[in-house]
This record gives structure tokens, C-alpha cells and sequence, in this order.
């Protein structure tokens, strides 16, 4: 479920870096305010464990196939969301660093997918009410298993989502939504029992572990509300605005007020993406996308069909031999570049 | 040899290789960091159908692991081992990407086409840049920079001390796995009925190991604060290296360089 | 320098689950002294151990180190003077590097940070780990380890050093290495370990512990000497008393 870099936008990459860093920042501070001391290590040898268990296969019965452990569930039980998630965070770190699982710009989305998700959504609204008047073995399965299934449906909506709002990837939001949900519920399930099972073993052979965790406590006031409504409007203006302007197809403003106002506001309109099409060309750091010509002026209506048609005209086929020549040449002084630096290197 | 062992060795790889004394090494971790971002970004913010503009790009990962000297079988592994899931999910651009974007002499390429192949080119350039950046600098320097950027001190305490039992636990798990393995029926993953167990117990070990550390850190004056010491500040080189490779970044972006070199050789011609 | 006089009284111990390991154990140890505390697996050694820093509190009877009794209020002040090397060197060496562990102690002490270069670099060249410094603990043999461990303890300069099985998971030219580095140090020495050898060695004074009581405490040649006393305890005698295997002299 770990997002690449190559298939979101610097836009929903930095809204999502955006959140995760408020929410680091939060975290951080409940964990120095609240935390005992013994937990510092804890968390540290922790989030190691829940590291290596992720690479275990665990087979699952009748199926040939194997699941693992994601692990978010399992350390809210034991460490609580505050700790759990800034735990989350740096596994997504190192497997982002180490092993290219999950780009760097992506990181911002994968904690929030996989630390904030679980965490705080998951745990305290799921698994706590299932289990806090009585933990019993029985409550403990049922609990683990619902949060476990929420918390990956919830991230893997998530992925969709922020992939949908990058633009890469072409898969309609539908089919990637059937796509993910189905696949997610089955190792949703497997990560709830493998967790479940886990706590179990906890709860009879080493009880004491699990009164000194939250599983007892009542949970920190979490001002869910605030951070979830701050990141969706966040979400929204950046996603929107930004790309509304950016947007080849700003027909749909310029059509609305076609449809209400006339000419004149189109000239306006056009006038303001002629101002957004410089200033992007200057910036040359929003996606290249190309902006209405101005034949869209004289004849609105037939230019809105048009543009929807040449919607995608970022590729200029004309000059795409030149490039082709070029890529060429520029491949071959990388190339050589390295091997010549290497020379460097070792003489 | 187990995933999990394969996926230690890696690392251990990947530790080996950020110990070096290159150049490049040598750099501030704070720079090294801000540039990768930088690199991250402009990469994603070219359009979904540039391939041309991107290739210069390669000069950064390559210039990095020639004087670095860093193995390109590293990558290339990684690569292979990552692609998987995203090239499933970009295949399916040009199958819902019909529409012909491209001549080259009687074939038409689809746009789905040109951007499943731009995805795979930012793929490469971005994980090659998360790989460099830990291969060239290390996790701890890392931290220690994450902090001095602004990173809050509890995260990059976490990460210090999860990286520093990584390694003891990775190898305290092999050894647990492999013991069950030895003993198991169809000896590939860990059956059903051990689950709780297995895992119940390492986790149990892992608690006491950390109860001990914990006793340790009192025995030497624990009292819940961890104070990090840094030494180094930022030199000229470091600034120049910024300053070098922004300025290749923004021209990359601005200017689609092979396009240009191609005009002008084939306009010469 | 009288303060470094470790009393223990009637001390009993018993864990949450309900083991009784100590069962009322006294002796005193003077300034200066090397002693040595043997005796099987579970007879109580590491549990004893634990309670001259108070990392683990006596379930009745008193511990004093000089004049000052452990109890909550006075840990801090005794883990200055009581410095204790764990059995397993990963335990004790949880910092990025060598040098960041060594200085740990020193920095929490609140020293300034000249001090603590000053501490941090004389602990490090007297264990013989200063080209160490820069590594992570997970990039050491156990020798390594084992002599960062050491140096991460010297540098809070305590007058008195407690050690765990100190030669565990380390090879024979190193253990050796250890003795004599051991043997240079002008602090109280109280070592638990199995190695009857370097107790031999190292400490002219041994108590013998069998199932929480303590079953000898003398002069450390006399108890050697002694084979059924060992056997009771279930020890041996050091393989350098033992006769020779070949000419069994």
C-alpha cells in the first residue's frame, strides 16, 4: 500500500507532507508531555519489532498464500496512538530510505495512510469501545480484526484518493476503488487476527504488559475534529483552486460564464489564464499543462468542444524527432559522465 | 535464504556503503536531504506525458553514485524488486489513455503509452534518489539533520534507537525463524497455530530487552531527556553543491534540454 | 575514601512472579577490594548484582554504599558512584555511535562540554576503543562491545564497578586483553561471572552464592581449594587448578 513518488503530484505530495508534519508535530508533543520515561526505549525496540515481524510470511490456512503484519494496530494496543503513530512514521521512514518502499515526497501520504489512519481513526473509535469494559479474549479478536479491516480500507481509500488528485495514473476512480477495497479487506482481516492472536498470547502468559498499555487507560482527549476538518479544507483549496487554474479544461469556469455573463467576462477570464499561463511558464514548477488557446475567444461554444479534444496537446508532435535526438545524446553524456567521474574517483 | 535475511543484508549493504569517505559524503546531511526533496519535486511536477525533459535528470543519480561510489546493481535491484505494484497500476494508462499523441514514422504512440513510460522514468530517478540519499550519508547523520531542519525531537529520538536495535532484533527474528522452519511440516511461511506464539514471544523478548535498556540508561542518569550533540556547520562546499545542483534542477524543468540539443543538431545538419 | 565501603544487610528478594532469589544475604565489601561472586545458573548472582545501584530495591533488610542507604531518593547519587556493566554489551550501548554512549552518562551528569569530551576521550583510550568511536554498537565484535560498554561506564567515574559475566561472548586473546585492563583499575571491583578463572585472576576475595544464600565468602585460593564446597555449589574447580589433562599432574 506504499505510494511512489511517480505516480503523485508535488501538489497532493506537499498537502499530504503538510498534515503529516502538523500531526508529527502534535504527537511529538503528547508523547513528551504524557509518556513515562520507560517508554522511550520502548518505543525505539518496538517499533524495530513490528519492522522485522513485517517480514515474516505467515501462512494462512486453506489459502496457499501468505499474509504479514502491518503492525499500526498492534502498536496503538501497546504504546497508545500518540507514540504508535510517531513509531508508524519512522518504519515508513527507514523502508522509504532503505528500500525505495514508498517515495520520499510520498512519505507525507504513506504516514498518513498508514500512521494516522490506524492510529487515530482506527484504534480510539473502533477498537477501544469493543474492548474497554471488559477486554476479554473474545472482545480482543473482534476488536483487532475491526479496527485492523477499518484502518486498511480507510488507507487504501486513501491511496485512491491521492492518486486520483495527481493525475498520473489513468485508472478511473472506480475500478482502482474495486481494485483496492477487496484486496485490502482480505489482509486487513489476516492483519487483525495475526494482532488479535498476538495480544492473546500477551494477555495470558504476560498480562502485566497490557494493564501498563492504553488497553486499560482511558484515552487522551484527541481533537480529531480540528486536525481532520483543517486537512480537509487544506485538501480542498490546494487541490481545487490550484489545479483549477492549472487546468487545461478550465472550461467549466469559462463556460458557467458564458452561460451567465458573455463575452466580456470571457475576455476577462482568458486574460486570467493568459496571466496564470506566464506566470506558470516563468515558475515552470506547477505540471506542464497546457493552457486554452486563444481561438477559444471568438467562438466559445465550438471552442469548448475543441478544447476538450485537444485537451492533451503537451506533447508537441512536431518537434518529436528533435526530441528523440536529443534524449539520445543526453543518455549517452550521462553515461559517460559517470564512467569519467569514476576515473576521477579512483586516479 | 529467508526474505527477511535477504532484506537485512541489504541493509547492512546499504550501511557499509554510507561509511565512506567520498565527496560526496563528506557533504552536510541537511543539504544532502533538502536536495533530494528538491530533486523529488521537480521530478513529480513534470507532466504525466514528459519523457524528453526528465532524462537530463539522470545526471544527478549518476554523477551521485560515481563519486560516491556507489554499486548501479543496487538500484537496479531495487528497482526490479519495487516496480511490481507500480507498473501494475500504470499499465493501466495506456489502456484507458487511447489517444494518439505521437508520430514516430508509421507508428502512433498512445498517450497511455507515453506516461506508463514517464512513470517508469520518474520511478527509477526518484527511488535512486531515496536510495543515494541513505547510501551517501546514513540514517544517523540523517536524524541528526532531520532535527536540526525542524524535525521534532521525540520522532528523531524514535528513529535513532529503532535503527539501532533494527539490527539486533533482525538477526534475533532469523535465528527464531529459521529454528522454526527447521522444524516445520512444508518449511516456507509460519503456520496458522504458531502465529500467537512466535510472534507472542519474540515480542515478549523485545519487551524485557527494552526493560533492561531502560535500566541501563537509568544506571548512566536517565531522566527521560535525550540530549543530541552535533558538531559540524555548513561549509562552502556545501553551499556551492546546493547551489549547484538547484540551479541544474530548475534549468531541467525550465528548459527541455534534449529537445533543444536535438534542434540544434538537426537544425545544423 | 571511606565512602566507598558497599554494606549489604539481611537483604531479601523476591520477583513479582513469586521467586524467592535472594534470601538474606550480608557482607561488606572495603574500599579497593576485588571480589568475586560465583555460584550455578539462578543461584541469585545478577539479582544481588542489581541491587548495588538500585535497579532492583530489596524486598526487607538495607544496602549502603558509603553512608548512604539506596532507597528512591538517593539513586541518583548512588549511580554515580556505582557503575554497573551489563551481561549483554547491546543492552548497555543504545546510542548511534560509540561516542554519543560514552558521553550519555557524562551529558546527563550535567557536565560542561569540554568535561565531557574530556571524560569521554580518556574513558574511550583507556579501554583501547578510541579509533571506535565514530561506529555504530551494531558495527562491533563482541571484544568491541565489550570494551565500549566498559568505557561508557568509566566515564561517569564511579568509585565502584559492578560487572556482569564480563567475559561472556568474547574470544580468548581478548578475554585476556580484559583481565589485564581489569586488573589496572584502582576501583572497587565486584564481578559476577562463571569464569572461575579470571575470578582466580582478578579477585583475592569470593563469595559463593548457592539458591539465594550465600554458601562461602572468603579469600578466593581457599574456596577454590575447597572441591566439595564447589560441588555443593555446583561449580567446579578453575581449569588452571584443575590437574594438567595430558600428564595429569
Amino acid at each position: 500500500m506504499h505510494m511512489a513518488d511517480a505516480l503523485i503530484s508535488p501538489v497532493v505530495g506537499g498537502a499530504m507532507w503538510a498534515a503529516t508534519a502538523g500531526l508529527a508535530s502534535f504527537a511529538s508533543k503528547k508523547v513528551q508531555t504524557n509518556i513515562d520515561s520507560h517508554k522511550v526505549p520502548l518505543m525505539g525496540v518496538l517499533g524495530a519489532f513490528v519492522f522485522a515481524a513485517q517480514m515474516i510470511n505467515f501462512t494462512i490456512p486453506g489459502t496457499g498464500s501468505s499474509g504479514h503484519l502491518g503492525g499500526g494496530i498492534l502498536l496503538a494496543i501497546l504504546l497508545g496512538p500518540h507514540a504508535a503513530f510517531l513509531t508508524i512514521a519512522s518504519i515508513l521512514a527507514v523502508q522509504a530510505l532503505f528500500f525505495a518502499d514508498g517515495g520520499l515526497l510520498a512519505l507525507g501520504c504513506n504516514i498518513f495512510n498508514m500512521g494516522f489512519l490506524p492510529c487515530y481513526i482506527a484504534y480510539p473509535f473502533i477498537f477501544k469501545p469493543l474492548t474497554d469494559q471488559k477486554p476479554s479474549r473474545r472482545r480482543i479478536i473482534i476488536g483487532s480484526v475491526a479496527a485492523a479491516v477499518a484502518g486498511l480500507q480507510l488507507g487504501a481509500f486513501g491511496v485512491v484518493m491521492q492518486t486520483l488528485f495527481s493525475g498520473i495514473s489513468e485508472l478511473p476512480f472506480l475500478s482502482f476503488l474495486l481494485l483496492m477495497q477487496p484486496i485490502h479487506l482480505a489482509i486487513g482481516i489476516v492483519e487483525g487476527i495475526i494482532t488479535a492472536v498476538v495480544i492473546s498470547f500477551i494477555y495470558q502468559t504476560a498480562p502485566e504488559i497490557l494493564t501498563k498499555t492504553a488497553l486499560n487507560k482511558p484515552l487522551d482527549n484527541i481533537p480529531i475534529k480540528p486536525v481532520l476538518v483543517a486537512f480537509f479544507i487544506a485538501a480542498l483549496v490546494i487541490g481545487s483552486t490550484l489545479s483549477w487554474f492549472a487546468s487545461s479544461n478550465p472550461d467549466g469556469l469559462e463556460w458557467s460564464i458564458t452561460e451567465t455573463s458573455g463575452q466580456e467576462a470571457l475576455q476577462a477570464t482568458t486574460e486570467i489564464h493568459g496571466f496564470f499561463a506566464d506566470l506558470q511558464e516563468k515558475l515552470a514548477f506547477l505540471p506542464d499543462y497546457n493552457f486554452k488557446s486563444s481561438s477559444a475567444v471568438e467562438a466559445p461554444a465550438a471552442a469548448i468542444e475543441e478544447s476538450k479534444e485537444s485537451a492533451w496537446p503537451a506533447v508537441d508532435r512536431g518537434t518529436s524527432t528533435a526530441g528523440i535526438v536529443g534524449s539520445l545524446i543526453t543518455l549517452l553524456l550521462a553515461y559517460l559522465s559517470g564512467k569519467a567521474l569514476q576515473y576521477a574517483g579512483k586516479s | 535464504m529467508l526474505n527477511i535475511e535477504s532484506n537485512w543484508l541489504n541493509m547492512r549493504l546499504l550501511d557499509d556503503l554510507s561509511m565512506q569517505n567520498t565527496l560526496i559524503h563528506r557533504i552536510d546531511p541537511r543539504i544532502k536531504i533538502l536536495i533530494s526533496l528538491a530533486f523529488v519535486i521537480i521530478v513529480t511536477s513534470f507532466s504525466k506525458y514528459e519523457i524528453t525533459g526528465l532524462l537530463p535528470l539522470f545526471f544527478y543519480p549518476i554523477t551521485l553514485m560515481s563519486i560516491g561510489n556507489i554499486p548501479s546493481t543496487l538500484l537496479l535491484k531495487r528497482l526490479l524488486i519495487i516496480s511490481p505494484f507500480i507498473l501494475f497500476v500504470g499499465v493501466f494508462n495506456p489502456i484507458f489513455d487511447r489517444t494518439p499523441l505521437l508520430d514516430v514514422g508509421f507508428i502512433s504512440i498512445s498517450g497511455g503509452w507515453i506516461s506508463f513510460i514517464s512513470i517508469t522514468v520518474k520511478l527509477t530517478l526518484t527511488a535512486a534518489a531515496a536510495l543515494l540519499l541513505v547510501a551517501t550519508t546514513g540514517i544517523n547523520p540523517i536524524c541528526a539533520a532531520m532535527h536540526r531542519l525542524g524535525c521534532p525531537k521525540p520522532l528523531v529520538v524514535q528513529l535513532s534507537f529503532m535503527y539501532r536495535y533494527l539490527h539486533v532484533l533482525l538477526e534475533e527474528f532469523i535465528k527464531t525463524v529459521t529454528a522454526y522452519q527447521l522444524r516445520s511440516p512444508n518449511g516456507k511461511g509460519v503456520q496458522y497455530r504458531a502465529w500467537g506464539s512466535l510472534l507472542g514471544q519474540l515480542l515478549l523478548r523485545t519487551y524485557a530487552r527494552a526493560k533492561t535498556i531502560y535500566d541501563a540508561m537509568l544506571c548512566r542518569g536517565f531522566d527521560g531527556r535525550i540530549t543530541l550533540l552535533y558538531t559540524k556547520n555548513l561549509q562552502n562546499h556545501d553551499r556551492i553543491y546546493l547551489a549547484y545542483w538547484l540551479f541544474f534542477f530548475i534549468l531541467c524543468r525550465a528548459v527541455n534540454i534534449p529537445k533543444l540539443m536535438g534542434k540544434l543538431l538537426l537544425g545544423g545538419l | 575514601m571511606q565512602n566507598n565501603v558497599i554494606a549489604v544487610k539481611d537483604i531479601q528478594y523476591i520477583y513479582p512472579d513469586g521467586t524467592h532469589a535472594l534470601k538474606g544475604v550480608s557482607f561488606k565489601i572495603n574500599y579497593g577490594e576485588s571480589v568475586a561472586i560465583v555460584g550455578s545458573n539462578g543461584s541469585g548472582k545478577t539479582t544481588l548484582l542489581s541491587h548495588f545501584n538500585g535497579i532492583y530495591l530489596p524486598s526487607s533488610g538495607t544496602v549502603h554504599i558509603g553512608e548512604h542507604s539506596i532507597n528512591p531518593n538517593t539513586l541518583s547519587h548512588i549511580r554515580r558512584t556505582v557503575g554497573m556493566v551489563f551481561q549483554n554489551p547491546d543492552d548497555q550501548l543504545f546510542m548511534p555511535t560509540v561516542y554519543d554512549d560514552v558521553a550519555f552518562g557524562p551529558t546527563n551528569l550535567g557536565l560542561s562540554q569540554t568535561e565531557v569530551e574530556l571524560r569521554t576521550t580518556t574513558a574511550l583510550k583507556t579501554v583501547g576503543a578510541w579509533e571506535l568511536k565514530d561506529r555504530p554498537p551494531y558495527r562491533l565484535s563482541g571484544g568491541q562491545k565489550r570494551a565500549a560498554s566498559i568505557a561508557a561506564v568509566l566515564a561517569m567515574e564511579p568509585s565502584i564497578l559492578a560487572m556482569d559475566e564480563p567475559t561472556a561472548f568474547i574470544d580468548p586473546l581478548t578475554r585476556r586483553q580484559l583481565i589485564n585492563l581489569l586488573k589496572s583499575f584502582k576501583q572497587t571491583k565486584i564481578i559476577a561471572t562463571h569464569d572461575l578463572d579470571m575470578a582466580l585472576d582478578l579477585c583475592e576475595r569470593t563469595i559463593l552464592l548457592q539458591s539465594g544464600s550465600i554458601l562461602a565468602d572468603g579469600p578466593t585460593v581457599k574456596i577454590f581449594r575447597d572441591k566439595k564446597l564447589l560441588e555443593k555449589g555446583r561449580l567446579e574447580q578453575p581449569l588452571s587448578m584443575q590437574g594438567c589433562p595430558i600428564c595429569s599432574k
